[in-house]
């Protein structure tokens, strides 16, 4: 799991900084439970800034309105009853999200749950260890561990909009044969680069004037553009004049 | 005891919010446009969330090592450098650029 250790340093930084400010248990405790880097920072931040516990709160919720297109969009490839999906849903993280994320919609779910218990791990052995005082490793950011988070994540969008130039080896190669076996059209989808190209924008955009978490739930709006048919579709129901 | 509040309410929404969709949405197969857009959901959240990681601080936009090192790491992962190799890169040249500002 190559996301072990940047998990376990953010979630260092998070002690470093909520163990002062909360008290040892608390921030733990809230790792723990709460087990949200985004939230955590939001409202860590509110506080930091002297705002009271409902604005902290109501700040922390709003960074993880994304996890309700997440689990729309996971929503699809679950089987079971409620309470299997209940607690399946409740295992959404981010990194999960993303590695469980086979392209054209479709999740991994057990992927997905695998994910869980190492990042869990991390990021609450992270909390203690920088609530404890990590000043022998220092900020972990010194270390470019921050950096691995956006690079992993765009190892896994890559093969997403371009599928037809990704063909290494490992994880990519597998989901290459995903969509081979689901007989999917190879016929050329543009419709993911432009999706990322306008979330990327729309969360650029936001950031200045946007609570933290609002510009990557407003980019998954960007998603919207699947409403009109694609092209392909178009052409065969015999509508020529598509735009 | 605020602070106790705070926890448990960031924990029971945060859960509530990743679960709603699997309970209320799972296991169907929705109609064929709400399919479309499900499909295109972790693209753009996927990008969402890389921009977010390599150029904000809080609310601010910037342009710094890290965005040096996501970009390399871009680079390698373009060349078919496998995915732990590229993020090792990426990590690295991060760092050689924090330690050498």
């Amino acid at each position: 799991m190559p996301l072990a250790l940047p998990i376990a340093a953010v979630g260092m930084s998070f002690g470093l900084l909520a163990g002062p400010l909360l008290g040892a248990i608390p921030s733990i405790l809230m790792s723990a439970v709460v087990w949200s880097g985004t939230a955590q920072f939001a409202a860590l931040s509110i506080l930091t800034s002297g705002g009271g516990t409902a604005l902290a709160a109501s700040a922390g919720l709003l960074a993880n309105t994304r996890f309700l297109p997440m689990g729309f969009a996971i929503a699809p490839s679950m089987t079971g009853g409620p309470a299997r999906r209940l607690l399946r849903g409740a295992l959404l993280a981010d990194a999960s999200f993303v590695i469980g994320h086979r392209g054209g919609g479709r999740f991994d779910i057990s992927a997905l749950a695998w994910a869980a218990p190492v990042q869990y791990v991390s990021w609450v052995g992270g909390t203690v260890v920088g609530v404890a005082g990590a000043t022998a490793i220092g900020d972990p950011a010194r270390w470019g561990l921050d950096v691995l988070f956006p690079v992993f994540y765009l190892s896994l969008l890559l093969p997403d909009l371009f599928p037809e130039y990704i063909q290494a080896g490992g994880h990519r190669a597998r989901r290459q044969a995903d969509r081979a076996n689901r007989g999917r059209a190879s016929s050329r989808n543009h419709r993911p680069i432009i999706v990322a190209v306008l979330a990327a924008g729309i969360t650029l955009a936001l950031t200045p004037v946007a609570p933290p978490g609002v510009p990557v739930l407003v980019a998954a709006t960007a998603a919207l553009i699947g409403l009109r048919p694609p092209p392909q579709t178009v052409t065969h129901a015999g509508a020529g004049d598509d735009g | 005891m605020k602070t106790w509040l705070l926890v448990a309410v960031l924990a029971v929404g945060t859960v509530l919010m990743k679960a709603i969709g699997p309970v209320l949405a799972g296991g169907r197969q929705p109609p064929a446009p709400l399919t479309r857009i499900i499909a295109l959901v972790a693209p753009a959240l996927i990008s969402a969330l890389i921009v977010t990681g390599t150029f904000t601080q809080g609310q601010q936009l910037i342009i710094d090592a890290r965005a040096a090192g996501v970009g390399v790491g871009a680079i390698a992962l373009w060349f078919r450098v496998p995915a732990v190799l590229a993020m090792l890169i990426a990590a690295i040249v991060c760092a050689l650029l924090r330690f050498a500002a």
